[in-house]
């Protein structure tokens, strides 16, 4: 503090610690308290909030898995969604990271700079238009009617027309093309780091391209495969608008859930709690994949 | 293996690859565009019914559409007025504390950035509503503004942690006041990253959905108004806000990428 005052003076100083404590325990901070201490209450009307009946519970929590039956292996509807969530968000994320690899191999490495730079412009694009314009390409690509299903029976690959937007598969591919990108900058400020030189004198010693990829580029770019991963799980895990539009009555996702509770069951605490149990799964992806990859909070928020 | 290290069978296989990937990234896009100019009721490029601009002129004439936009613009406007000067600040903060202090507040600040957005969304419904609060573009503001101090935070902090602190104190020694030292000597330093960090921060807000979802009541911003138009009474009018959108996107997104280059040209130079 008396650094602060001497670098900065009285009234900035307070000004500073002011506003960043307004921010930080106002904005962010307690709102999560709150929310987390809401989560354990049970569902009342108003009036009967610090009453009698208004007693810590765990109801909330316990209501993802009742019903659960490991003997018949029936599931109850929203551990179903939850579970969904979780192999769906872990799909897309190895779906990218597959799919984002060789491009920002080539961009990073391969491309002459000049041509580098047109396609990191190309990527930056679509990379800034809103993620529910995005998603609503695809609508229009996969409708029953849309231009996929027209391509593909005008090729004769089909014989008659697909409901894409009826399974998983709409959010899947939506959800990839929606996030991908993240996956993909991270990975070519990591891939540009590294020294060529170390390539060269690999092939020089007559390493295969999988040997120069598996043993000196992916070691080198940890780092960025791992930001790359926390950042398409977490979007993709919360994401509401992709499974809202690509999606069915039959492929919700948890955060769908999670909104027809609060505004559709008018359950908020049922809803903060399942909310809870979504941020508990990203710290655990995020804390497992920085453990996993040994990097640090300050190389994800760069 | 052979094939591997001929290398032209793997640089034409990278080339086709290349090829689909962008043509995957971009052509969607193109097609959501082209759907504007079709008479069809539903937006789509097959069958073409008939070339027409007859869907901007509905898109001009829903009123839904200009209130959303009016809503995003509002907000945006406040989340600037909101989130600067605390990024600023909070930025300014983190640079002067203790470096032990740093890696914990440090921490603390960026976690909304990790957060994810719906989750920032319900935890500032569920707060505000104990204290009386209810939803609307008030509250889209605060939800969105805790996330978007951070981008701000963080854009300051990279021009801040080049700044010469010498300067400051050969003023302070000349006998500047603080105050001085920062409205002659800090402030027009960051300038350039505050402007950045106030674009941005519209730009985040604007296209903001998952936190406005559970924050805005029964406002609406242009961002839900796209939403609930796909999901009920879908027309081209949709697409021709996209295309309008994505053009003023493409415009922003070119100038931005000449500035950082140029910038990195300076300084490497």
């Amino acid at each position: 503090m008396s650094a602060l005052v001497r670098r900065y003076g009285w009234p900035i100083t307070l000004f500073m610690t002011g506003t960043t404590a307004v921010w930080l325990v106002v904005m962010v901070i307690l709102p999560a308290l709150v929310m987390v201490e809401y989560s354990f209450h049970p569902n009342l009307p108003v009036t009967k909030r610090g009453g009698p009946e208004d007693y810590y519970t765990l109801t909330n929590y316990a209501a993802l898995f009742r019903g659960i039956d490991l003997t018949t292996w029936t599931f109850p509807n929203d551990f179903t969604v939850f579970i969904r969530t979780i192999w769906g968000a872990s799909l897309v994320t190895f779906l990218s990271l597959v799919v984002c690899y060789p491009i920002a191999w080539h961009v990073a490495k391969i491309a002459p700079p000049r041509r580098a730079a047109v396609m990191i412009l190309l990527l930056v694009i679509p990379f800034w238009i809103n993620e529910i314009l995005r998603t609503f390409a695809w609508y229009i690509i996969l409708a029953y009617q849309g231009p996929l299903n027209a391509a593909l029976l005008g090729l004769g690959i089909l014989d008659k027309p697909v409901r894409w937007l009826s399974g998983s598969g709409g959010v899947l591919i939506g959800m990839t093309y929606a996030f991908l990108l993240f996956m993909m900058f991270p990975l070519i400020n990591a891939i540009e780091t590294l020294d060529t030189n170390q390539v060269e004198a690999a092939k020089d010693l007559g390493a295969p391209t999988w040997q120069i990829h598996r043993r000196i580029v992916i070691p080198h770019a940890k780092p960025g495969i791992a930001v790359g991963c926390i950042m398409v799980f977490v979007l993709a895990a919360s994401s509401y608008i992709v499974p809202a539009l690509l999606g069915s009555p039959g492929t919700r996702w948890f955060t769908e859930t999670i909104y027809v509770w609060f505004f559709e069951g008018q359950d908020w605490p049922r809803g903060s709690a399942y909310a809870f149990i979504l941020l508990t799964l990203c710290i655990t992806f995020i804390m497992l994949v920085m453990r996993l990859f040994k990097v640090g909070l300050a190389d994800i928020a760069k | 293996m052979a094939t591997l290290n001929r290398p032209t069978g793997a640089d034409l296989l990278m080339r086709v690859y290349l090829f689909v990937f962008f043509f995957y990234l971009l052509a969607p896009l193109a097609v959501m565009a082209l759907a504007t100019f079709n008479t069809s009721r539903f937006p789509t490029i097959t069958p073409w019914l008939g070339t027409t601009t007859q869907w901007f002129v509905a898109l001009w004439n829903d009123r839904q559409m200009w209130q959303g936009l009016s809503s995003s613009f509002i907000v945006g406007i406040a989340v600037i007025v909101v989130s600067v000067p605390i990024g600023v600040a909070a930025a300014m903060l983190l640079d002067g504390v203790h470096r032990k202090a740093r890696t914990f507040l440090y921490a603390v600040m960026v976690s909304p950035l990790l957060t994810p957005g719906v989750i920032i969304g319900i935890s500032t419904l569920v707060f505000w509503d104990r204290l009386g609060v209810k939803g609307g573009l008030h509250l889209a503001v605060i939800g969105q503004s805790s996330f978007i101090i951070a981008y701000v935070m963080l854009m300051v902090s990279a021009r801040l942690q080049r700044f010469d602190r010498t300067l400051e104190e050969a003023a302070l020694d000349l006998g500047a006041s603080h105050t001085q030292v920062f409205a002659k000597i800090l402030f027009p330093y960051l300038r350039p990253a505050i402007l950045a960090g106030a674009v941005l921060a519209f730009f985040q807000s604007f296209e903001n959905y998952n936190v406005t979802l559970f924050t805005r009541g029964t406002d609406t911003t242009l961002t839900v108004y796209i939403a609930s138009k796909v999901r009920t009474g879908l027309t081209p009018a949709v697409n021709a806000l996209a295309l309008i959108l994505i053009t003023i996107t493409i415009v922003f997104a070119v100038g931005y990428e000449i500035l950082r280059r140029n910038q990195k040209a300076k300084a490497a130079a």
